[in-house]
This record gives structure tokens, C-alpha cells and sequence, in this order.
């Protein structure tokens, strides 16, 4: 039988960080910058987090630590890298128009390698023999569900049982499609991935524009790093456990054809794909797993297919995607 | 206000290409400088004896110098392989499935035709199929690139996440012993598939690299093929109105890459490793994207900057165990390296030129 009510909340769980993924994809892609990083900035937004978290767990005993502080050193933590992963890409990209797709995947490289090696060198410092970093009494802050979750049944597991950061994706995603959809700034910014010679002649600052959102998109696709981490892994950092989520998050972007909205539902839809071949009874067969793995990939192809041939104007992504804008080139 | 200086950015007439190479060599210096910066903090060595190790790590004894190369020879093919595309403005940043779904049909003759054809044909099938299969998976993308402008980076990206399952998929298939979720040396006793040595067991990939690396540069520069894919990236409404059938070039060019690359897929699975894993392109497919770039396409130069990622990432290796580090230091350096070189190319396309504004203009 097919269990339904703990399915919900591990679809939930692992789509989350790809919500965060793809939000912060989808502000950087509506500027005309293809940001094919994404996945190196996740990397180095779960381990800046892990390095704040440990280094506050090393300083305060477990008794006295405060709510405030070991929630807000790892996040300030996390933010201030994805930050400064974001700005290295706008300045090689805007300022100096390099290439998206090779500053992109250099990124990518660096930012796993980061991770990896301080991830490394952290358990170094621990001193001891263990494969991975457990930081459970800051992992306890971050997924601490709403008090009365457990007293609702299904409900409350379904609905109520995750951590804040989970709640803190749903509210981006919203807010994001709201200002992307609804305001004058979302207005210019999609202005500004459609035709920025346009948008310039209007007035815009494109480079202003474009170093925001990539900015802005960088720290929040940093906090999936982080909530995966802190929430989804309590706190456990291990090498390469984050896997190809960014490369997830950057397919759920085509998958929900640039809308922040649609992504929240897609994702957790995305989360239950990964997952899917723990729940399907193959037998004897665990070969055909490997074959459910492929899912997400496939219908995100198929979906980029669709709306490349429907030619729908408001489902193709942005006209200037990846194209550098240089005012003088016209 | 009135003494602001002004940064004017113009673009640059051709520059000589000695002055290109120095502005890059320049870049590749103050890169090394950095890392250096970042090692000896990381672990308090002297940065001299830290380059020593890196090369050391790369050339230290004659087998290291033969891996080296036979390491540089896999990274240059698939690199070879990515450029016609990317001349054409085609991003394909799907070579590492390409890679793997050739190494993929390569395992598969290896298995399935071991027991009943002889080792000569099993290999002739082995390097249709590879090719073949590369040619596919490299069509794909083109064909709706063609037709209906589907984004090819997106899809070539996605196609290398199928590919991977597939393999994962045939690996489990195929396992041996069961249960042990990999294949392990494919046909160890009798050999059969595996492709014949020249001289040691790492000069056969580098020689059909080499030869590779000839012909390439002779079909992009001397070639029509060659001259219709320099149009078609400079623009397609050029290319159309010269007659060139811009849709035909796309598939072209992209099957013949997708075929270098399942070639490659051969080499890597019937040449050198004698077995499939998931990882067996090991990102070489992202990183052949960063070397073609950095060569600005010409096959010769790709030569060097794949042996400048090639050393630097087995250097840092030995770094890594030398001194203790975790092995991703590599990815680190080579990060640093390639944002330095990604942006000195700014300063070989534009000019700077900064002038004192009078307080008038705004």
C-alpha cells in the first residue's frame, strides 16, 4: 500500500532545497544571465552555514546557546557567501562580459570544490575519526517543527511538520512571483532579460538590474544549500551528499517555464520523483530504480520541448538569456 | 563632481596575437601567484616548494609523465570534440553524457558479443556502436535546435543526466558478482573488446588524439564544412543568405560531435579502464567546455590549456596528499586559474580608456 502521509512530507523535504534552487535560478534567468553556477553557490551556502554553525557550537556549550544566535550566525553566514559567489559572477559576466556558460561552470567547480574542502578540513579540526561534520543541536533549532504539528494527525505531519526554513521557501517563491509579475521593478527586470538594449533606451539601469538579481538569486538558491544541510540532513555534512540538486533546480526552472508560483508545487512534485523508487515495489530488481531516477530529467526535457514548438510568448525563457549586453555592440 | 574620472569601454581592433597571449600568460602568472597565496595559507609550505610538488604530482616519475599525458589526451579529444559546435555558438555542455552513453554501447558489445564473435569483430562493433551512440545523443538536441529553437544548453544538460541513469541502469544489469553494483574489469580473462596496445598501454589514445588533433584543425580551418560553421556563429541570417542551409550545418556538425565524443566513450571503456562506472568521464565533459573556451577554438592551443588543467589537477593531488589536504583542493585552484583567465579575456576584446570629465556633461 502505498503510504501517502509519510510519502507527502519526504517529497516535501527534498523538494525544498530544489524550490530554493530554482527561485533564485529563475531571478538570475529573468535578468539574462544564465547562471549555470547555481549548483557551486548551493555547495558553498550549505558549508558557509556549517562553518558558522560549528565554529558557534565550538564556542558556546550546548546548554547556553541562544534560538537567535544559532539560527542567525549560520544563516548570516550562508547568505554572506552565496553573496560573494553571486558578485564574482556579475563581475566576470556584466562587468567584464565573459562568458555565462564558462564562468558558469567554472563556478560550479570552485564552489563544490569549497565545499568539499573545508567540509573536509572542518572534520580535520574535530580531530576525530568520523566521515562527516554532525552539528545536531544547531540542526535542532533549524527543524524544529510548529509545537502543535504532532497533536493534528496527518494534518499536521502533512502540512505543519517542517522546519522554518521550509516555510521561508514557499514565502520567497511567492513574494518573488509577485514582484516579478506584479511590480514596476519586476516589470524592468523582465524588461531587462527580454531586450536590454530596449530597456536601456527606457531609462533602466541594466547592469544595475542584472547585479541584483544575480546577486539576490545566488543568496537565495544559498539558502537551499543551507536547509538541506541543517534541516533535511540534521545537520550531518558529508562530501558530495548534496549530489545533483543544483542541476535539479536548474531543470525545475524550464520545468515550470519561469515562475516562482509554479515551482513550489513542482518542486515538492520533483522531491517525490527523487524519491519515487523507494516506494515503488520493483521486486527483486533494484536495476529499474536506477530507471525512476531518470524521471525528472525526462519530463523536464519533454516540457522544454513542448514549449519550444507551442511558441507561446509568455512561456519562452528570456529572449537575452546568456547573451552578455555590451552597450556600444548594437 | 567636476574632476570625476570616466571610465570609457570601447572594443578593441584585433590584437596582434603575441599581445593576446601575454595578456593571458600575464592572467595565468597573477593566478598562480594567488593560489600560491591560498596554499600557503591553507598550509603554511613555502609556495616554491608547493609548485615543485605540483609538478612533482604531474611528471615526478615516467608512469606519472605517461598518465599525465594519456590524462591530457582524454581531456583534449573531448575537448576536440565539444569545438565545432561551439564555433557554430552551439552550446553543447552535453559531452559528458555523449562521453558516457559511448562508453555505455562500447560496455555493451564488450558483454553481449564476447561469447559469440571473434575479438576482431567484437572490437569493429564496438567502435560502431560507440560512435553511433555518441552521434545520437548528439543529434538530438541539434534536431530540435534546428526545427523548433529548443534551448540546446538546457537540453543538452538534461541529456546528460539520462545518460547517466542509463548507465546506472545497464550497470546494474550487468553486475558482477550480483549485488555488488559494478561491473568490474569487463572480459578479464580472455581480453576480448579490449582494444589492441601500441607500444605501452597508454599510447594508443594519445596517438588517435594527436591524429585528431590534426585533422580537426584542418576541417575548421581549411575545410568548406569548416568556413560554414565560422558563418553560421557569426550569424545565421549571414549564413542563410550565402545559401548556407543553416539547419542542415546545426545537425551536422553536432552528430559529428556527439560522435568524437562516443569515440572518446570508446577509448575510455575499451582502451584505458576496461570498465564502466557512472564517473568514468568524471566531469571532463564541464570541464572540455572551459578548455575549448579558453583555446578560443583552436585545436592547437587547446593542447596547452588542457595540459595546464591536466597538471594542475594531478599536481594538486599530490598537493592533497602531501600535505594532508582533502583532494578537492584541486577544484579549488583550478577555479581560481579559470576565473583569472575568463576575465583577462576582457582586457584582449575592450580597451579601457579614462578621462577626466569636465563637470558639464553628465
Amino acid at each position: 500500500m502505498f503510504d501517502l502521509v509519510s510519502f507527502i512530507p519526504r517529497a516535501v523535504m527534498q523538494g525544498i532545497p530544489l524550490l530554493y534552487g530554482s527561485t533564485g535560478e529563475i531571478l538570475t534567468e529573468k535578468s539574462g544571465n544564465l547562471n549555470l553556477g547555481i549548483p557551486g553557490v548551493m555547495y558553498v551556502g550549505g558549508i558557509c552555514g556549517v562553518i558558522g554553525a560549528f565554529f558557534y557550537e565550538q564556542a558556546v556549550p550546548p546548554e547556553s546557546m541562544n534560538a537567535v544566535l544559532a539560527i542567525g550566525i549560520p544563516m548570516l553566514c550562508s547568505l554572506a557567501g552565496s553573496l560573494l559567489m553571486g558578485l564574482l559572477y556579475s563581475v566576470l559576466t556584466i562587468t567584464l562580459r565573459a562568458n555565462q556558460n564558462v564562468t558558469g561552470l567554472a563556478l560550479t567547480t570552485f564552489g563544490v570544490g569549497i565545499g568539499n574542502f573545508f567540509g573536509g578540513s572542518l572534520i580535520k579540526l574535530t580531530g576525530s575519526e568520523v566521515p562527516s561534520i554532525a552539528l545536531s543541536a544547531t540542526s535542532a533549532y533549524f527543524s524544529k517543527g510548529l509545537p502543535f504539528a504532532a497533536d493534528l494527525g496527518w494534518f499536521g505531519q502533512v502540512f505543519l511538520s517542517y522546519g522554518f526554513l521550509a516555510y521561508l521557501a514557499i514565502l520567497i517563491a511567492i513574494v518573488s512571483s509577485y514582484v516579478l509579475k506584479r511590480t514596476r521593478v519586476g516589470l524592468h527586470l523582465r524588461a531587462v532579460g527580454e531586450s536590454p538594449a530596449t530597456a536601456d533606451a527606457a531609462g533602466i539601469n541594466v547592469t544595475r538590474y542584472k547585479y541584483m538579481a544575480t546577486c539576490i538569486g545566488s543568496m537565495v538558491a544559498g539558502l537551499g544549500g543551507l536547509y538541506y544541510v541543517m534541516d533535511y540532513a540534521c545537520g550531518v555534512w558529508s562530501n558530495n551528499a548534496f549530489g545533483d540538486r543544483g542541476w535539479l533546480a536548474i531543470a525545475l526552472v524550464i520545468f515550470t517555464i519561469w515562475r516562482p508560483n509554479i515551482s513550489i508545487l513542482a518542486s515538492i512534485l520533483f522531491g517525490g520523483f527523487y524519491i519515487l523508487y523507494l516506494y515503488i515495489p520493483s521486486g527483486l530488481n533494484l536495476s529499474v530504480k536506477e530507471l525512476y531516477k531518470m524521471i525528472p530529467y525526462v519530463v523536464t526535457l519533454v516540457v522544454l520541448i513542448i514549449v519550444s514548438m507551442r511558441k507561446k510568448r509568455e512561456d519562452q525563457p528570456p529572449a537575452n538569456l546568456g547573451l552578455p549586453y555590451f552597450r556600444e555592440e548594437r | 563632481m567636476n574632476n570625476k574620472l570616466k571610465f570609457h569601454i570601447s572594443k578593441r581592433a584585433a590584437l596582434p596575437w603575441y599581445k593576446a597571449w601575454a595578456i593571458r600568460g600575464a592572467a595565468i602568472l597573477a593566478a598562480l601567484v594567488v593560489c600560491a597565496v591560498v596554499t600557503t595559507l591553507m598550509t603554511g609550505e613555502n609556495p616554491i616548494s608547493i609548485y615543485a610538488t605540483i609538478f612533482y604530482g604531474a611528471f615526478g616519475t615516467a608512469r606519472r609523465s605517461w598518465v599525465t599525458v594519456q590524462e591530457l589526451a582524454v581531456l583534449l579529444g573531448i575537448s576536440l570534440a565539444v569545438t565545432p559546435a561551439f564555433k557554430m555558438r552551439f552550446w553543447n555542455i552535453g559531452a559528458e553524457g555523449q562521453v558516457l552513453i559511448g562508453g555505455l554501447a562500447t560496455t555493451a558489445c564488450m558483454i553481449c558479443l564476447a561469447d559469440t564473435l571473434p575479438n576482431s569483430m567484437v572490437i569493429v562493433c564496438m567502435v560502431i556502436a560507440a560512435i553511433l551512440a555518441g552521434a545520437v545523443w548528439g543529434f538530438l538536441p541539434a534536431f530540435f535546435k534546428a526545427r523548433w529553437n529548443t534551448n540546446e544548453t538546457l537540453f543538452t544538460l538534461m541529456m546528460n543526466y539520462i545518460a547517466t541513469q542509463l548507465a546506472a541502469y545497464f550497470i546494474i544489469v550487468w553486475e558482477v558478482p550480483k549485488g555488488a553494483g559494478k561491473i568490474g574489469i569487463i572480459n578479464q580473462s580472455t581480453e576480448i573488446g579490449w582494444l589492441p596496445q601500441i607500444g605501452n598501454q597508454y599510447l594508443l589514445s594519445i596517438l588517435v588524439v594527436a591524429i585528431l588533433t590534426g585533422v580537426m584543425y584542418v576541417y575548421l580551418n581549411n575545410s568548406k564544412h569548416g568556413y560554414e560553421i565560422a558563418v553560421v556563429g557569426e550569424s545565421q541570417r549571414t549564413a542563410s543568405y550565402a545559401g548556407i542551409k543553416v539547419e542542415r550545418v546545426i545537425i551536422r556538425t553536432m552528430v559529428l560531435s556527439g560522435a568524437i565524443c562516443g569515440l572518446m566513450g570508446l577509448l575510455l571503456v575499451g582502451g584505458i579502464h576496461h570498465t564502466l562506472t557512472t564517473t568514468v568521464v568524471d566531469g571532463r565533459g564541464f570541464t572540455a567546455v572551459m578548455v575549448s573556451w579558453l583555446a578560443k577554438f583552436n585545436p592547437i592551443a587547446m593542447i596547452f590549456t588542457s595540459l595546464l588543467l591536466v597538471v594542475l589537477s594531478r599536481g594538486a593531488g599530490e598537493i592533497s596528499s602531501a600535505f594532508g589536504l582533502n583532494h578537492s583542493f584541486a577544484d579549488i585552484l583550478t577555479g581560481i586559474i579559470l576565473f583569472f583567465i575568463i576575465g583577462s579575456e576582457f582586457f584582449i576584446t575592450y580597451q579601457i580608456s579614462v578621462r577626466k570629465s569636465a563637470g558639464k556633461e553628465a
